[in-house]
């Protein structure tokens, strides 16, 4: 039996709509786009064309666990809140906290929120989130009066000029990205600059790229103010009519930037470059500012989100199509999160601590005695205070700190010392589910049901596909099921996730209105949704209220905004520099990030083989410069060590890296790789006022690794491997990778493989084996009914043959003889092509494919790539690299 | 006038040379050939296939008695035709029934003759070697009436008897007196997997065994062989394939000089500057020889110049070793175990039967071992006498020839 479910992506904050055909007999589901889904229009990314494969049962947390055994609901269940409940009663309600999560539901965020600041009475409800969208929360809430984004993904088509600050979204939104592409394409007047250290994909639909100096985001737009003041491009009628605060905005902007050529040397640009900028945001009206976590993962994250919003104001340029600020989102419901009051700082709907009638408000409306009356905790704070003892129980739902936090080995420390530390989440072995004490198996993307908000205010409904696995439950119930263990039935006796959702937008529209002030996060016509209607919703663009009833695409068309007064606020921007500067032990600046086709920490990114192919390992990419200077060649090994922590990656070196920076993937876990955590080592620094750490900028200093021995194995089973120090895993179609490193060499490799490397394999193997001695070498295979099981490949050094055509023998049901006598040498017999590494994931297509095409055929663009191979005509986020090729 | 040349031999090395003479100086004398076996020229080495019923003897007959005649060469056959003298004073040789010949150049091919042990027992009926067609008939007939067969030597030659006594229908047991297999051909490994190959093929084995003496029947027919560990192993036939001695009696007895068998300078030149010798029966720098692919290169060498161009050198190249069983692969050259100067490549697939060993020093190929696949034999062995660097190739040498082209 097949049927069609519409539902969402459960990655990146763009928010696609899908459409799955599922099988439930099988467990399988075939992935499209929803045509319909107005964030994608039927496109979908390689992360987001794989989900099918994301949606085995191995590896999944089936049941609850207390202390390491299988316990039943209830037992688990009353365990939390009889801990809860006794920690709380000795030590008061700041001892407890729930760390959230961007990918849960808002439901879900909605019951944490209020279990937590509505009856526990903590403010210490914070979440992920507060890793990558704070400094936009933070600055919204400045400028606007309320957090925010003020405009939606149709002005990519209207604008004139697009502005990407501090985002690769060619690989972390790549929807928007492609849609961004295909309006350049079909308005090739369209204006596209991309502002980022890094040269990335993003910079293949640039008309100009400016590499500035990382960190110096603040300066750059102040000396746009300053510019657009001199070149008197200022609206004064919109800033006199709907602004406050220009003046000292201005002074601010004219004391850090006195001259164009004086930016151009603080940011590290060339001053005609930096002109061509400030001319085109001049002489452009319909100018959008795309800005991510390059912007918010800083120091002083609030005030470049400023800076960057005090230009628009100060043109006008907010709220009518093709213009504004646009904070691009990390994680599918971020905005959820923040519409529930999921940051420890918000209340609840879009309500803050700071303002005692919104707390009236939200516990008259939530009945309760017990509210929390001030702000909790945020991350970096969070996690010191439980390291400290401060905080005794910890509840984390659905992320994985021990690996996305600063500091993340202190995170580990303050796990081991914590009293009590519950877990939900999906996957059975993370990084953090090691150091709970209860683990809570939460329902997957493809079981959960409920509401998720995208960047650009649209409400979708997410829907299950497949019955739960094993005893797992939606978020929500567990939480409410907590709830009432302890005390707390009334407040939280819901049957299903539409009537929290019925819960939520009455609270929204709960008075809100200009007499009892008004919120901009207003969905009350939703407040008495029926659970038919709830089932049907289509995607919907809040504010959904009496005035708007069918969503509204931009705020402040009006020039009216959610302070006080009604004014816009310009916020007078002193730029500072990151809080840790490169000195002489740590020279160089670490930048993190993400991949093109890896989803934060890996747990379910990893799982679908092809997700794996792109880039298969913890790399880091330095500047050749660099790599000479520190004897980096490509493709060796590297630790990293910074202040905090270290880590072991590929070097990749790459003039699209500058000259002092390094860059580090953010995704890698202990569970896929032994040293590849880049959280150890980012420092612990976080913004004033939006409390968001500075991710993008660590000193650290880099050297060459130097094992004795490196190597790797790929086998039709997942292996348990004990002597290697670096080792990352891998797991491909049919087989698994890991690639190995080691300091100490064994005695002899023959036993050394057979009992620590390959100790899971089958019995009596067929063993076909290559030794050089002298030299290092070693390699073996088994080989079992004439099929592959197992090739190991072990070097002194780094001349290991490329991985792509042994890997390709996996799909094999038996080896031909000339494939299995090339079999140790890695390369294929003679008139046996070999693809390359993966290019196009969704196609599978090979680089050495796509050359040889080109080469043979004579390909001169993508498209006739794409024509002749399929490469880079679903996604599209390999383009880029198939340019590279031609 | 035509010089004489007077060939004491009419095996393979001895003939080879003259074929080569014909060739190069084919007016320059008139030859005499004597030969103990009443047959013209045969490959000797091919007696194996013979006894395995692969090939006939007609199929390997080199030369047969009108080739002689063709070529004006007088050709003396049998056991009285065999010589018995040499008199170097007067440059005459004589055989058993007093036929004589004079020479101006004299060449010993005499060849070499199987090891006997020295064990009691070694007299009886039943107990022969493997030398020669006699050989071969005698082992083809008590292969039709007896069940019973034990070679004594685990050698080349010794193998492909027990093949062939196996292929005849003949239970056999090979006694070897070390724990490996054509242990001067192959590393223990190799050895290893030739045995289990052969035992497939029902040979039995009897490793590092000594035989203390062989019992015969009142009639003074071998029953069995007693080992020195007490044990007896039922026998109807006796194979003796322990190796095989230079034949230089009749050189010794003419005062030429001798060790270990007849020595030759560079030029196959023994101490009497008339007398050459080529082959099994000679000494050259310390060498002894077994295999065939010396002899014709000595051949080649003692040709140039007894037609007098007097140019060429004869150097002992590594010499590749082959076992002649049908659908038994192995090959070895050089210095295949190496020494602690050395390094070693391996390659094993154990299912399909291969293993490969590289010898390296100082970045040159000095040994090599195939066994299950020596497509690369000759390759290696190229590699080898050239002393090609392999620094480059290193990683895929072992993969061979075709693997280089790999991309």
């Amino acid at each position: 039996m097949k049927n069609t479910i519409k539902t969402t992506c459960p990655y990146c904050g763009v928010g696609c709509g899908i459409s799955a055909l599922v099988s439930d007999k099988n467990h399988q589901v075939t992935i499209s786009g929803d045509p319909s889904h107005p964030a994608n229009f039927g496109r979908l990314c390689s992360k987001g064309s794989a989900l099918g494969e994301t949606v085995e049962l191995k590896g999944r947390l089936l049941n609850p666990q207390a202390y390491g055994r299988d316990t039943s609901w209830t037992e688990a269940l009353d365990l939390v809140a009889n801990s809860f409940i006794k920690i709380i009663e000795q030590y008061g309600p700041d001892a407890v906290a729930i760390y959230g999560s961007g990918q849960l539901l808002t439901e879900d965020y909605y019951v944490a929120n209020k279990l937590m600041k509505g009856f526990i009475g903590s403010g210490n409800m914070d979440t992920n989130s507060r890793l990558c969208m704070s400094s936009s929360v933070a600055g919204h809430k400045r400028a606007f009066g309320s957090d925010t984004v003020p405009g939606c993904y149709d002005d990519y088509e209207q604008a004139e000029m697009i502005i990407l600050i501090g985002s690769n979204a060619a690989w972390c939104h790549p929807v928007s990205f492609q849609r961004i592409r295909a309006a350049k394409e079909a308005n090739p007047t369209l204006k596209i600059v991309v502002i980022d250290p890094r040269r990335t994909s993003t910079c293949d639909i640039a008309d100009l790229h400016l590499s500035v100096a990382s960190g110096s985001d603040g300066i750059l737009f102040n000396g746009l103010l300053h510019y657009l003041h001199q070149e008197n491009i200022l609206n004064q009628t919109y800033i006199d009519a709907h602004t406050e605060g220009f003046s000292k905005a201005l002074n601010a902007a004219t004391n850090s930037s006195h001259s164009i050529e004086q930016v151009a040397a603080q940011c590290n640009l060339a001053v005609e470059d930096l002109n061509h900028f400030y001319q085109w945001f001049a002489s452009h009206e319909k100018v959008m500012s795309l800005y991510s976590q390059g912007i918010n993962q800083s120091s002083s994250g609030t005030d470049k989100v400023n800076a960057i919003i005090n230009c628009h104001l100060a043109t006008g340029r907010i709220g009518k199509p093709g213009m504004g600020p646009f904070s691009l989102t990390g994680q599918p419901n971020a905005m959820g999160g923040r519409e529930v009051g999921g940051l420890a700082h918000q209340l609840a709907a879009h309500m803050d601590f700071s303002n005692t009638d919104d707390i009236d408000r939200v516990a008259r409306f939530w009945d309760t005695q017990t509210i929390a009356t001030k702000p909790g905790l945020a991350a970096v704070d969070l996690f010191d205070a439980i390291y400290d003892g401060k905080v005794k129980a910890v509840w984390i739902m659905g992320t994985n700190p021990v690996v996305s936090m600063p500091n993340a080995n202190k995170i580990i420390q303050a796990l081991q010392r914590c009293d009590f530390v519950v877990v939900s989440d999906c996957i059975a072995n993370t990084d953090t589910t090691a150091l709970a004490h209860v683990l809570l198996p939460a329902q997957g993307w493809s079981e959960k049901d409920g509401t998720i908000t995208n960047s650009e205010r649209c409400i979708s409904r997410q829907r299950a596909l497949f019955s739960p696995a094993g005893s797992a439950k939606p978020d929500w119930w567990i939480i409410t099921q907590v709830a009432r263990r302890m005390g707390f039935e009334k407040a939280f006796h819901y049957q299903n996730a539409s009537e929290i959702f019925c819960e939520h937008a009455a609270l929204s529209g709960f008075e809100n209105n200009t007499d009892q002030g008004l919120r901009d996060f207003d969905i009350s016509a939703f407040a008495k949704i029926s659970q038919q209607d709830y089932d049907l919703l289509q995607p919907i663009q809040w504010p959904v209220n009496q005035a708007y009833p069918q969503g509204k695409a931009r705020f402040f068309d009006d020039g009216q905004f959610f302070t006080l007064s009604g004014k816009a606020q310009f916020i007078a921007i002193e730029p500072r520099l990151p809080v840790n500067l490169p000195d002489k032990n740590y020279p160089l600046i670490l930048n993190t990030g993400r991949l093109r086709d890896q989803w934060h920490t890996m747990t379910r990114t990893a799982i679908a083989a092809k997700l794996n192919q792109h880039k298969p390992e913890p790399f880091v990419e330095v500047n050749p410069v660099d790599a000479q200077h520190y004897g980096l060649p490509a493709n060796t090994l590297a630790v990293i060590e910074s202040s905090w922590g270290s880590m072991i990656a590929r070097v990749q070196v790459t003039d699209s890296q500058q000259q002092g920076n390094l860059f580090v993937p953010m995704h890698w876990t202990n569970q896929y790789a032994s040293q590849g955590r880049m959280g150890a080592l980012v420092n612990p620094v976080v913004d004033p006022v939006s409390k968001q750490p500075e991710s993008k900028h660590t000193p650290v200093r880099i050297k060459a690794y130097q094992p004795v021995w490196q190597g790797f194995i790929l086998s039709r089973r997942e292996l348990t491997i004990t002597e290697s120090e670096y080792q990352v895993k891998i797991k491909g179609e049919q087989f698994y990778r890991y690639e190995l490193a080691g300091v100490t060499l064994p005695e002899d490799w023959r036993s050394s493989v057979q009992k620590n490397l390959c100790s899971a394999t089958a019995e009596n193997p067929q063993w076909q084996e290559y030794q050089d001695s002298a030299k290092g070498n070693y390699r073996s295979a088994q080989i079992i009914n004439k099929q592959l099981e197992t090739v190991i490949f072990i070097a002194a050094d780094n001349t290991l043959p490329e991985r792509s055509w042994l890997t390709s023998l996996f799909a094999k049901t038996q080896l031909e003889i000339p494939e299995r006598m090339a079999l140790l040498t890695g390369r294929p017999p003679v008139g046996i092509p070999d693809v390359g590494t993966i290019v196009c994931a969704c196609f599978n297509v090979g680089e050495k494919t796509i050359q040889a095409a080109i080469k043979e055929k004579n390909l001169k663009t993508h498209q006739e790539v794409g024509i002749c191979l399929k490469a880079g005509t679903n996604c599209g986020s390999c383009v880029p690299e198939i340019k590279a090729l031609l | 006038m035509k010089q004489r040349l007077v060939v004491i031999g009419n095996g393979m090395a001895g003939m080879r040379t003259v074929e080569e003479l014909l060739s190069a100086a084919p007016e320059k004398y008139d030859i005499t050939v004597f030969g103990t076996e009443p047959y013209g020229n045969y490959n000797r080495i091919m007696l194996s296939s013979v006894l395995c019923g692969e090939k006939t003897i007609e199929d390997i007959i080199i030369n047969d008695r009108q080739w002689y005649a063709d070529k004006g060469i007088c050709l003396y056959t049998g056991s009285e035709k065999s010589v018995v003298r040499i008199d170097r004073i007067t440059r005459k040789v004589y055989a058993q029934d007093g036929t004589s010949a004079t020479y101006d150049r004299l060449l010993i091919a005499t060849g070499s003759r199987p090891v006997i042990p020295a064990i009691s027992g070694n007299d009886l009926k039943g107990v022969i070697s493997f030398r020669d067609i006699v050989d071969v008939n005698r082992m083809l007939t008590y292969s039709k009436s007896h069940k019973k067969a034990v070679v004594l030597g685990g050698g080349l030659l010794g193998l492909e008897a027990a093949n062939g006594l196996a292929l005849r229908g003949m239970d056999v047991t090979v006694i070897h007196n070390n724990a490996v297999l054509l242990n001067r051909q192959m590393d223990p490994q190799a050895g290893k997997m030739l045995q289990k190959e052969l035992e497939q093929r029902r040979l039995k084995f009897k490793m590092a065994a000594k035989t203390q003496q062989l019992i015969g029947d009142k009639n003074g027919h071998i029953i069995a062989v007693r080992f020195e560990d007490g044990s007896e192993l039922a026998c109807d036939l006796f194979i003796m394939a322990i190796g095989v001695r230079p034949n230089m009696t009749l050189a010794q007895e003419a005062g030429i000089y001798c060790e270990r068998g007849i020595v030759v300078n560079d030029t196959l030149q023994s101490y009497d500057p008339s007398i050459y010798a080529v082959g099994e029966c000679i000494q050259h720098r310390g060498d002894t020889f077994g295999l065939v692919a010396p002899l014709f290169e000595q051949a080649k060498v003692c040709a140039n110049h007894l037609s007098a161009h007097g140019v060429a050198e004869y150097i002992t190249l590594p010499t590749a070793t082959k076992l002649k069983v049908t659908g038994i692969n192995l090959f070895s050259v050089g210095n295949f175990m190496g020494d602690e100067n050395c390094e070693s490549i391996h390659f094993t697939d154990v299912d399909l039967g291969i293993y490969k060993k590289l010898v390296i020093k100082a970045d040159k190929l000095i040994g090599a071992v195939l066994y299950g696949d020596t497509t690369d034999g000759s390759w290696y062995q190229e590699l080898l006498e050239k002393e090609v660097p392999v620094a480059e190739i290193r990683d895929r040498l072992i993969f061979g020839k075709a693997c280089l082209a790999s991309t």
